[in-house]
């Protein structure tokens, strides 16, 4: 895992990445605190991080595009194969390396507040919470950009795919007021979902019969609740949607102008997507071997 | 050493490896023919835990390569068809990682380096980068990696192709040189390389094992008749008047007929191509039509390769053909065009490597593709 990281690290500062990465958080940094804290002159540096999370939709891609896909694409994912490292190292190795790139320009975020303190009064838990939970997210959102990378053989398919799937998150709590909270709704659009489920499962087995169980079975569980208790399903999807949304998650700690929260929930919430997302992504790759 | 027991792939409906078992002994170079889409690669490729069998074990020194893969895959050096090269790092960065990935502690991974580098002959390119190598030195990083960590087995998936002549000559010293401390496994489906380096040869044909022997051995199974290539100052049809006199000749191909010369290829009914060149010459001598070359072509390894990869067995001895081992292997039974791997029958020319139009055209591919890079 050691030499898979180093190797990786290197190779984003060997080329222009880490340090685009860096500069282009660092840009937005600098543009949002003077925004806030210096032409509004506010104290609250969490309203920063808390603004720039959507820079992460373009960065992201950017960092996790080639990750695995390119891998594939060069034929080099033999090498990995056939050396005495397990794929779960790999892919963790891989993982460690872009966290570490998106650790540098975040732990330079940390220095802005302390410079803050010395024209007013900063309350820097406050801050420093919000960068906390800025960098959880970075970390769940670079594990579904693995996953995604693992997925395709080309480069721009992994990051339009991906920034597709981090603007949909992105966007997500907003879509949800759209939705019909009316139990029936709520039943119908479980049911699209689990259509969607059982045509992954469909297409990642490549078994026609492995979908259909799927999809049988969930939506057989789904009715049966449906029937016995219809109540539970009001509102129940487009609060369900508002769970699946990172982003919302993140604003918790950000707060809405009294000082956020260091939420331990959410805190474990991103941590559970990014080992979720990378075990999928392990599975993804392992998944050549079998068949192909 | 390497022990493979009825392996078997199936990629969908198709079977790419079709119960194939074999060993593999210490301390030789083995090579593993068959015309392409034999399942070389694919065996190759399951050997070296890259890809799962459907069915069939294969185990490493007794390490089992899914069961004990850590352990099987450190005795293994493999160099995938195409070589697995990061192309925007320099060998030296390149073969850094690829030994700390193999656990070569860090203070003898420099030494380690170094070897690798002088074996392959690389130590002049350590700090370009490998995109910037031509296509025979990125072959060499290739092979400079899978001898990284010092495996007891090397294998090397067609390590020649699309190099130019002379790079394959130095890429076959090079593999001699390996084979002297090591068991290299190198594919191919060029005879005349395996023919070169081998001291086993396994001939595949559609994911099944045809035969195992020595390069001798082989050609001894078919040592029945001698083949003659001729050139002479003459006519073709003078040529053909002449040879159709001689009993011993019983088959006349035209290689080329032009500026008053013309090349043939004879088929013949003696062992002994001498006997036929005697007779050749005195024949021609009597009718004043100098002769410019005679040689007596080796093809019999070549036959013996066609013959066993072939849909239709072209003699009848065929199936009982396979050498010693042959309880081991099933015969290859005649299909009715059921399988979906068509075996590819190569040119029958060549049997020198200066005159084999394969490696020229791969030459002459080889260095397309470097003024591309350029």
């Amino acid at each position: 895992m050691k030499a898979v990281f180093r190797h990786e690290l290197s190779s984003y500062f060997s080329g222009v990445t880490g340090y685009v990465f860096g500069a282009f958080m660092l840009l937005f940094v600098g543009i949002y605190m003077m925004v806030y804290n210096i032409s509004y002159a506010t104290t609250l540096f969490e309203y920063v991080p808390g603004s720039m999370c959507f820079v992460y939709i373009i960065i992201i891609p950017i960092l996790t595009m080639r990750v695995l896909a390119e891998e594939k694409r060069a034929k080099t994912d033999q090498l990995l194969y056939s050396l005495p490292i397990s794929m779960t190292k790999v892919v963790l190795g891989k993982y460690m390396a872009m966290l570490c790139i998106l650790l540098i320009p975040t732990l330079i975020m940390c220095v802005y507040p302390l410079l803050l303190t010395a024209y007013g009064n900063v309350y820097l838990p406050a801050a420093f919470s919000a960068i906390a939970g800025f960098f959880l997210l970075g970390a769940a959102l670079l594990a579904i950009g693995t996953f995604v990378s693992s997925l395709t053989e080309s480069q721009a398919v992994a990051a339009g795919l991906c920034f597709a799937v981090m603007l949909l998150n992105y966007f997500l709590a907003s879509l949800s007021g759209y939705v019909s909270t009316s139990a029936f709704g709520s039943v119908m659009a479980l049911t699209v979902v689990i259509i969607l489920l059982a045509l992954v499962v469909w297409l990642m087995t490549k078994s026609s019969f492995a979908g259909l169980v799927v999809g049988i079975v969930l939506e057989a569980a789904l009715l049966v609740v449906y029937l016995v208790n219809s109540t539970l399903f009001a509102g129940l999807f487009p609060s369900i949607i508002d769970e699946l949304s990172l982003f919302e998650r993140f604003y918790v700690f950000v707060g809405e102008g009294n000082g956020g929260v260091f939420d331990i929930t959410g805190v474990v919430y991103f941590l559970t997507v990014a080992g979720f997302f990378l075990f999928l992504s392990v599975q993804s790759m392992e998944r050549k071997r079998w068949s192909e | 050493m390497i022990e493979v027991k009825h392996l078997t792939k199936k990629y969908g409906s198709q079977v790419a490896v079709n119960d194939l078992s074999f060993t593999i002994e210490k301390g030789q170079i083995y090579g593993l023919l068959g015309p392409n889409g034999a399942g070389k690669t694919t065996t190759m490729n399951i050997m070296t835990g890259c890809l799962a069998a459907t069915a069939g074990e294969v185990k490493i020194n007794g390490y089992d390569i899914f069961e004990d893969a850590l352990q099987a895959k450190k005795l293994i050096g493999y160099l995938p068809e195409q070589p697995p090269l990061y192309t925007d790092r320099t060998s030296r960065e390149y073969l850094g990682f690829v030994g700390r990935a193999k656990g070569i502690p860090e203070k003898e991974l420099a030494g380690q380096i170094d070897h690798v580098m002088e074996v392959t002959q690389i130590t002049a390119m350590g700090n370009r980068l490998i995109k910037n190598l031509s296509k025979g030195y990125k072959q060499r990083v290739g092979i400079a990696q899978a001898l990284l960590g010092d495996p007891e087995v090397v294998i090397l998936d067609e390590p020649t192709v699309g190099l130019d002549p002379h790079q394959i000559i130095e890429i076959r010293d090079l593999i001699t040189t390996l084979g002297k401390k090591r068991t290299v496994i190198l594919s191919s489906h060029i005879l005349s390389e395996v023919q070169a380096v081998c001291q086993t040869i396994l001939i595949i044909s559609k994911g099944r094992l045809v035969a195992c022997d020595t390069p001798e051995n082989l050609e001894s199974l078919l040592a029945g008749t001698a083949t003659v290539n001729l050139t002479a100052e003459c006519s073709e049809a003078q040529a053909r008047g002449l040879l159709e006199r001689l009993d011993d000749v019983t088959q006349i191909q035209t290689l080329s007929a032009r500026d008053g010369r013309c090349s043939l290829r004879l088929g013949t009914d003696q062992p002994d191509g001498d006997e036929v060149c005697r007779k050749l010459f005195f024949a021609f001598a009597d009718a004043r039509w100098p002769i410019l070359e005679l040689s007596v072509a080796r093809a019999s390894l070549e036959q013996v390769f066609i013959e066993l990869t072939s849909n239709e067995p072209q003699s009848p001895r065929e199936p009982e053909e396979a050498p010693e081992e042959e309880e081991e292997y099933p015969p290859q039974e005649p299909e009715d065009g059921d399988n979906t791997l068509e075996a590819e029958i190569p040119r029958p020319v060549l049997e020198e490597l200066e005159i084999d139009p394969e490696t020229l055209d791969i030459a002459a591919g080889a260095e397309s593709e470097e003024a591309d890079e350029n």
